[in-house]
């Protein structure tokens, strides 16, 4: 492998200092000059019609600039299938439907006019699990559907569908099968910052908008049509990202608030800021969807796959955001995770009057790989053959083509296997009882973008000043994950300077290329692909002209050397003959010729090639910009095919556990984390990646649940809603990172954010199976669930 | 009806008119324009708002305003020294990789001062026992632990 000056070195991401001193600045830091503070009215039933809302005693409350709501107010639609709007008329569908909202000047005023609004209710019967929603005769969360017909069911109009193979063949085929149904609970993205945004209109009604964003562009899109139904004809929205609490998936939708800050902003002619407390961030954001799946698998006499049937049913909640997509992502693991022929894939969302859901880190693959790697240890032991085995008899190989046509390039699942069970001890600690118990669980991702849209493309901007500093313009999202730091690192590679001569530019609709955004894990792998081709074009312009100046610079050099050394003779080189494009090298910012001497004279500062450059006549400011657009394809979503991404991350993790047989209490004793990235672009960036995504796979696996009731949100805080605390994660995590040098990553790399939770749960719930012979089909795992089955076993000492 | 009070801020005396309802927080943030403190909860659950108070580490969510009167308060701004040189624990939290969105760390490393202030030689359980109101949703906290660990060693060394 090429040997790399920053890639695969530990050095710190270039926020980490601000971040460390108070001086990052959050949108709960961010004023405008007169700015107001919006503040919304949310429903107070699950379905209801809206017959009467009196806001008049929140208007006379003193510091009330305005009171919006759906009846003042155009009609915005929003959301993927534009089937939810900014405020809601006529009807609610969900507890958190924003009914009216308020602008006032103190936030204090804002949420006591809020209380102040009166809204009479005809409440109507609801839905709440989508199984219920699909049967005949029950009550219609959206009576009229986007595309403006009647409606006369609850199916959200999205169709999921793959088949491949012959399921007749593949059940012949198969000696064993195994079935099972598999569920996942709507869980929360916990940004530590909560969601919010300011948004501002300019006097000719241009807006600006600092949001808590992964889409910039699309969100530009997005709100520009909004402008338009305001009225604003032709009018621009600029979008401004500020320092990320977090993102996990919230920012790939346009929200209710935003659109309800910038209604607010243009009725009062000032600044609006909406920010969610805890509490209605738990209640009023979207939590990742939950999802049941049946699925059932078959394998012949010797282990191998011969057939896989996944039913998918998932709650959409009243509203469709782009996480109905998740199946998208679901029929990667169903048709792609090991080598089998013959499949079936079926997903369905259903409306039904729950808060609705949105994208979260796996986006659709830890509820996948969830159901089918439960499923395959299920397998496994009707076949008889260990699970560590029986994954590497299916184990995928580089050079596969996958029935979904994915193309596999690379592929170190059979390493991430193997290094997991040898980590753990496999063959020493499977199968020995005593309540221990080992288990393990793969996955395959996106590692090279993922054309879910008309364009995967990832724009970037270089700019050089007169001090050899490159300012770099991209507008990808840094939201936590490090995208900043692996880009800084990624420019001074391929460019040939020092990381501290990067510096990269917030993101901004108005300075930045288009990018489709921040999710996919695909942010380290566009923006470093565009770095490295845009830093090779800026490469040659700089040659280009160091042939003409290089020598005139140098000859300076040594006058000034001969003048401070009068004996020094120097070697006998001929610059001018020697300065050739191709000979020159930029390294730590410094130009040379390669192969010259090593004098010190001969070797150029960048910053004084580029002031010759500019100042002169006709002088020049390099800058130069690229359009990365990955080799994947757009799949045909109905026929489920297609070669989504460029590379394909894959990884295995393991755990052993010790389950309390008296509690039913799960502590996880060890876990080893083996993941295919392709290539190590920064040892600390990676590991805490993987650390927090498995960390968050823990909480999916063992306690994380989003509770309601009727609709309503049951545990909207900290104190009943339990994320991993420090104590939690005192067990040891061996990392194990395999270098596949992806030859479409950039550096060899692949993207790396998601896949860290994706296999969690399963390999935690293997574990447990293996410690008890107990399988929860139902995640979270909780003590409770794992008591009442160990009680039926007559496991426990009671 | 606002009250005056009066503390020793990141070293320096300051006079602030508080609401008898204000939390440490809102005048932290609103007239002291300290907005290196952040807002994650309001109950007192997640620690992002923590700072040091005659030193104790406190959310400063939940402590009253008026309790500060003649108290000494440490928030993460008074941690850097001249020429904006980061403490030692602040070093460690940026060279372990314990930063990623970052709005958790300004809280962890008050709580991780005020443990290393009261006992320079903590033990893992001291260091998880420190750290435990303090929530952070993208580390897994693994690197967090590393850097106290460090920060305390490079203490200890110092000292």
């Amino acid at each position: 492998m090429k040997e790399f000056r920053y890639m695969g070195k530990d050095i710190p991401r270039p926020d980490a200092a601000d971040k460390a001193s108070g001086k990052a600045h959050y949108i709960h830091d961010l004023e405008r000059p007169g700015m107001l503070y919006g503040k919304i009215k949310f429903s107070d039933h699950p379905h209801a019609r809206i017959k009467h809302i009196d806001t008049s005693k929140a208007e006379r409350l003193v510091g009330v600039k305005t009171v919006i709501t759906g009846y003042n107010t155009p009609e915005i639609r929003i959301g993927f299938l534009r089937d939810n709007f900014a405020v809601k008329r006529d009807k609610v569908r969900q507890y958190r439907d924003e009914i009216a909202a308020v602008a006032a000047s103190d936030p204090d005023i804002a949420a006591e006019a809020v209380e102040l609004i009166e809204v009479e209710y005809e409440p109507l019967p609801g839905v709440f699990s989508p199984k219920e929603a699909m049967k005949k005769g029950v009550p219609l969360v959206h009576e009229i559907g986007p595309d403006g017909k009647p409606k006369t069911d609850n199916l959200v109009p999205l169709v999921y569908h793959h088949e491949s193979g012959d399921m007749d063949t593949g059940k012949r085929e198969a000696k064993f099968m195994a079935e099972g149904e598999y569920s996942t609970p709507r869980v929360q993205q916990c940004c530590m910052g909560t969601a919010g945004c300011i948004a501002e209109f300019d006097t000719n009604n241009n807006l600006t908008l600092w949001a808590k964003t992964q889409i910039p562009f699309l969100a530009q899109r997005d709100f520009n049509r909004a402008l338009r139904e305001m009225g604003l004809q032709g009018k621009n929205t600029r979008i401004i990202i500020p320092t990320l609490g977090g993102g996990f998936g919230t920012g790939l939708d346009t929200h209710a608030y935003e659109y309800i800050a910038i209604l607010l902003a243009h009725q009062t002619g000032r600044p609006v800021k909406v920010l969610y407390t805890r509490d209605e961030e738990f209640a009023y954001l979207s939590p990742r969807q939950s999802s049941q799946t049946k699925i059932i698998q078959g394998c012949d006499e010797e282990g191998r796959l011969s057939f896989r049937h996944v039913e998918v049913l998932q709650d959409n909640g009243a509203y469709t955001s782009w996480g109905a997509t998740y199946p998208t992502v679901m029929m990667m693991p169903a048709t792609s995770l090991y080598r089998v022929s013959n499949i079936c894939f079926d997903a369905k969302l259903i409306y039904t009057n729950n808060t609705y859901c949105q994208a979260m880190r796996g986006y659709g693959n830890p509820e996948h790989t969830w159901a089918l790697e439960s499923n395959m240890d299920k397998l496994a032991e009707e076949a008889g053959i260990d699970p560590y085995e029986f994954r590497l008899i299916n184990c995928n190989e580089p050079g596969d083509t996958t029935p979904m046509g994915l193309k596999i390039s690379t592929c170190g699942l059979r390493d991430c296997i193997e290094n997991v069970a040898k980590k753990l001890d496999w063959k020493k600690k499977r199968g020995k009882g005593k309540f221990r118990g080992v288990g393990m669980a793969s996955l395959i991702h996106v590692g090279g973008g993922a054309r879910i849209y008309r364009s995967d493309a990832s724009g970037l901007i270089l700019k050089l000043d007169d001090f050899g500093n490159v300012n770099v313009y991209h507008g990808g999202v840094e939201m936590g994950q490090g995208l900043h730091s692996v880009l800084t690192l990624g420019v001074a590679e391929a460019l040939g300077i020092r990381p501290e001569k990067v510096f990269i530019n917030p993101t901004d609709t108005g300075t930045c290329p288009w990018d489709v955004g921040t999710h996919a894990s695909r942010g380290a792998f566009m923006a470093c692909n565009a770095a490295i081709i845009a830093a090779d074009k800026l490469r040659k312009e700089i040659f280009e002209y160091a042939e003409e100046l290089f020598p005139k610079e140098v000859e300076k050099n040594l006058n000034k050397y001969v003048k401070k050394n009068p004996d020094y003779k120097p070697p006998d080189f001929n610059v001018e003959k020697e300065a050739k494009q191709d000979r020159f090298e930029l390294c730590d910012g410094f130009i040379f010729i390669k192969d010259a001497p090593q004098e010190s004279w001969l070797r150029l500062e960048l910053g004084r090639l580029l002031r010759a450059i500019h100042f002169r006549s006709q002088g020049q400011m390099l800058t130069t910009e690229v359009f990365y657009d990955p080799h994947n394809e757009l799949p045909d979503f109905d026929k489920g095919y297609g070669n989504i991404s460029a590379t394909y991350a894959y990884g295995t993790q393991g755990a052993e556990v010790e389950v309390d047989i008296e509690t039913g209490q799960v502590k996880i004793l060890r876990m080893v984390a083996a993941h295919d990235v392709g290539k190590v672009l920064n040892p600390l960036a990676l590991k805490g990646q993987i650390y927090g995504a498995l960390a968050q796979g823990v909480g999916y696996a063992l306690y994380e649940n989003l509770e309601s009731q009727e609709g309503k949100i049951l545990n909207p805080n900290f104190r009943d809603y339990k994320i991993p605390r420090v104590s939690e994660m005192t067990f040891p995590i061996d990392l194990e990172f395999i270098e596949t040098d992806d030859s479409l990553g950039p550096f060899g790399a692949k993207g790396v954010a998601e896949p860290g939770l994706v296999p969690t749960a399963p390999a935690i719930a293997n574990a447990i199976y293996d410690a008890v012979g107990i399988r929860i089909h139902e995640l979270p795992i909780t003590p409770q669930k794992l008591l009442a089955e160990l009680k039926k076993l007559g496991k426990t000492k009671k | 009806m606002k009250t005056e009070i009066s503390f020793f801020l990141n070293g320096s005396k300051v006079i602030v008119p508080v609401d008898g309802h204000h939390c440490l927080i809102d005048i932290l943030r609103g007239p002291l324009g300290l907005t290196g403190t952040n807002e994650g909860c309001r109950e007192g659950e997640c620690g992002a708002c923590t700072v040091i108070v005659d030193g104790l580490a406190v959310n400063s969510c939940l402590y009253p305003a008026l309790e500060a009167e003649g108290k000494n308060i440490t928030t993460i701004e008074g941690l850097q020294g001249p020429g904006n040189e980061l403490s030692l624990i602040q070093q460690a939290f940026v060279d372990n990789g314990a930063i990623q969105c970052g709005f958790c760390t300004p809280g962890m490393i008050m709580s991780a001062k005020a443990l290393l202030d009261s006992n320079p030689d903590p033990s893992e359980e001291d260091i998880l026992e420190a750290l435990l109101g303090n929530l952070c949703r993208c580390t897994g906290y693994v690197q967090i632990v590393d850097a106290v660990k460090q920060a305390a060693d490079k203490l200890k060394d110092k000292s």
